[in-house]
């Protein structure tokens, strides 16, 4: 045996480190992607059974449809969109407790309030929105009342608008974490050298903060447009029915029965999520930027 | 009215953080254009804190600042022009070493091309040109410093701050740094402020050391004076090198006095010009280290000695060119000769034995 060899007694303790983990995924989340894989290959007889075998079927229909695309297009609306508005308001959270809060103590009583929505569950949180958004809710009696509008706005609730609302209520504490923490590892001192070279308040911020905050800009990222892409129920709640998204189509063929065709397009939303979040890996090395 | 002049003055500087204890407290000093100038205490003395404020990354709660004939309190660092090197460097981490280098220049909207040439112009003068696409972590520590320097020094300031410069250095790096600031100090012609807490650097590098305790200036003046004439007590076991004896005076002759001591004969001390004592003050006085002669006793004391002091040798060091005598002379003060290494071993002591430690009449210093 070759001393260079890890010994037998290293290589259970390595085994045993990783077990809880693999104990955990591999039953709850690769055993159920192999069995959607499958499925996704199985063909059916339109009333729920489904015959083992191998066909492409399913996914000739999912591609040849024009609604797949179509709710693509919608479900990288409301991504991009919900993007946009986490990023900057969980930028610009960070940044001022990061940057503007000296106390440490109430920097993290602030930090604490973010979390506030999520002392109440997910319905509840949607569902608070309609006395505020609503036909007779506060800001259409607000505008009536003030003359602004004649006739309530109908936009504001069950709408693509509320959709977005309600994502970035509910996920720019996703973007907050991330980015406060990479921000928070930024030495001070670095902030006094910029001040000192003469850089302006912007100045610093794009040159010596955003770049220092990649990797949480992009972990926040990857948070953020992983739940958007594989969310239906904020969408259904929200548009009032008006909108779809890319899961919601396939929890309605799950509705009907027809297996193959929704397993085929969560493989196919897997893929996609799985292609972006290794194009967001790609510009930042966040292995490298987390041991830091 | 702009000038190009780096001299400072501090009128009456204080600064207190809480409004209670001054960190600063009221400093008034004067340091030439193109001076060296070193801020030397203990952690906590304020020498960082003035160092900050006339930087401008901290406003003093009272006096005032005047570099180059203007008072400065109030104005940005880019508008004092001075340049802050920072205790552990603070380079930007994701930025190149080129880019680091040009970054001020950057933010003052200067050409991509000529910030890139003044910065190469400056990696050079700083012997980096082979490091310049390198990030700070990929540098050793007195590649980093050089980094550091070169970044503040390309905005071509009038004034630059360095705080503890050397301190993150290995020993052996830090003597080589020290020669290249001074270099550095000397080629560009402007006024270095460096703030440390190694007595050795302070006196090897500077025109001016400025002694600090407790946010007050204790002493100030050139190397030799600070180190070969401490003003008190403090000063002169801060800079080391001195023995500090205290003692009543026994009596006042003339142009000297006589310290009471366990020596049957006293201490004998010239009185300072312009300084009065009279029997039975208690007074400090210094003698250096290297004043020191031991004889055995019996011996014949060198010429011009005449103060002896029984001792008994409580631990050697070799320090290489000279040994390091510790004595029992003095009860509550520690007692250090440095004796020339050929003069030890020609007649080496051994720890216990007792010999007689005396100093020619002139080189014991009487203290404030």
């Amino acid at each position: 045996m070759q001393s260079s060899q890890t010994p037998p007694r290293a290589n259970l303790a390595g085994w045993l480190y990783v077990a809880p983990l693999v104990l955990v995924l591999v039953p709850f989340f690769v055993a159920p992607i192999l069995v959607v894989l499958a499925a996704s290959f199985f063909a059916t007889d339109g009333f729920g059974g489904l015959t083992p075998g191998f066909t492409l079927a399913s996914y000739v229909e999912v591609l040849h449809s024009a609604l797949t695309l179509k709710l693509y297009l919608a479900t990288i609306k409301f991504t991009v969109l919900t993007w946009i508005f986490t990023l900057v308001i969980g930028f610009f959270v960070a940044y001022f407790l990061v940057f503007h809060v000296r106390n440490q103590l109430l920097a993290i009583g602030l930090f604490l309030l973010c979390t506030v929505p999520f002392w109440t569950s997910n319905i509840i949180r949607m569902i608070s929105w309609i006395p505020l958004l609503g036909k007779e809710g506060l800001i259409n009696q607000a505008l009536l009342g003030m003359g602004v509008i004649r006739q309530p706005l109908e936009v504001l609730l069950f709408s693509d608008l509320a959709v977005v609302i309600a994502y970035v209520h509910q996920l720019t504490i996703f973007m907050i974490v991330p980015i406060f923490n990479s921000m928070a590892r930024i030495d001070k001192k670095l902030i006094e050298a910029a001040i000192d070279a003469g850089a302006s308040r912007f100045d610093i911020m794009r040159l010596v903060v955003v770049p220092m905050s990649r990797s949480g800009i992009a972990l926040g990222t990857i948070f953020v447009v992983s739940i958007v892409m594989g969310d239906f129920f904020v969408v259904k709640v929200m548009s009032g029915g008006g909108s779809a998204s890319v899961v919601s189509a396939f929890y309605e063929d799950v509705g009907v029965l027809q297996y193959p065709t929704a397993a085929a397009s969560a493989v196919l939303l897997t893929l996609v999520l799985v292609a972006i979040v290794s194009l967001i890996l790609r510009t930042v090395d966040i292995r490298q930027e987390i041991t830091r | 009215m702009k000038s190009d002049r780096g001299d400072i003055e501090l009128a009456g500087v204080c600064k207190s953080f809480d409004g209670a204890t001054y960190v600063v407290d009221g400093v008034n000093l004067k340091i030439e254009d193109g001076a060296y100038c070193c801020f030397i205490g203990p952690s906590g003395c304020g020498k960082t804190t003035i160092l900050r404020m006339i930087a401008g990354h901290d406003d003093p709660t009272a006096g005032e600042i005047v570099i180059g004939g203007q008072n400065v309190v109030g104005l940005a660092p880019v508008q004092r022009r001075t340049a802050m090197m920072f205790q552990s460097y603070a380079l930007f981490p994701h930025l190149t070493v080129r880019e680091n280098i040009a970054f001020a220049l950057r933010v003052r909207g200067q050409s991509k091309s000529d910030r890139l040439r003044a910065a190469d112009a400056m990696i050079e003068k700083v012997r980096l040109t082979q490091f310049a696409d390198r990030l700070p972590a990929q540098l050793s520590g007195g590649q980093q410093q050089r980094v550091a320097l070169a970044r503040a020094a390309i905005t071509e300031p009038r004034v630059l701050l360095l705080d503890e410069p050397l301190s993150a250095l290995d020993e052996q790096l830090r003597v080589q740094m020290r020669q290249e600031l001074r270099r550095m100090q000397q080629e560009l012609g402007i006024t270095f402020i460096h703030v440390t807490h190694t007595q050795l650097e302070a006196i090897a590098l500077a025109d001016l050391v400025v002694v600090m305790e407790q946010g007050k200036i204790k002493q100030a003046g050139p190397a030799r004076d600070v180190y070969a004439h401490p003003h008190d007590r403090y000063v002169a076991e801060f800079m080391g090198g001195q023995n500090v004896l205290s003692g009543r005076v026994e009596k006042v002759n003339g142009a000297s006095f006589t310290l009471a001591q366990a020596a049957p004969d006293g201490i004998e001390v010239p009185l300072r010009p312009r300084s009065a004592v009279s029997v039975g003050d208690k007074v400090d006085i210094a003698v250096r280290r290297d004043d020191v002669a031991l004889v055995r006793p019996g011996r014949d004391l060198p010429p011009g000695c005449t103060t002896s002091l029984p001792s008994r040798v409580l631990a050697i060091e070799y320090q290489g060119y000279f040994v390091k005598v510790m004595l029992d002379t003095v009860p509550d003060d520690e007692f250090v000769a440095y004796v020339p290494e050929k003069t030890f071993f020609a007649d080496p002591f051994a720890v216990g034995d007792v010999v007689m430690a005396t100093w020619a009449a002139g080189s014991a210093l009487p203290l404030a």
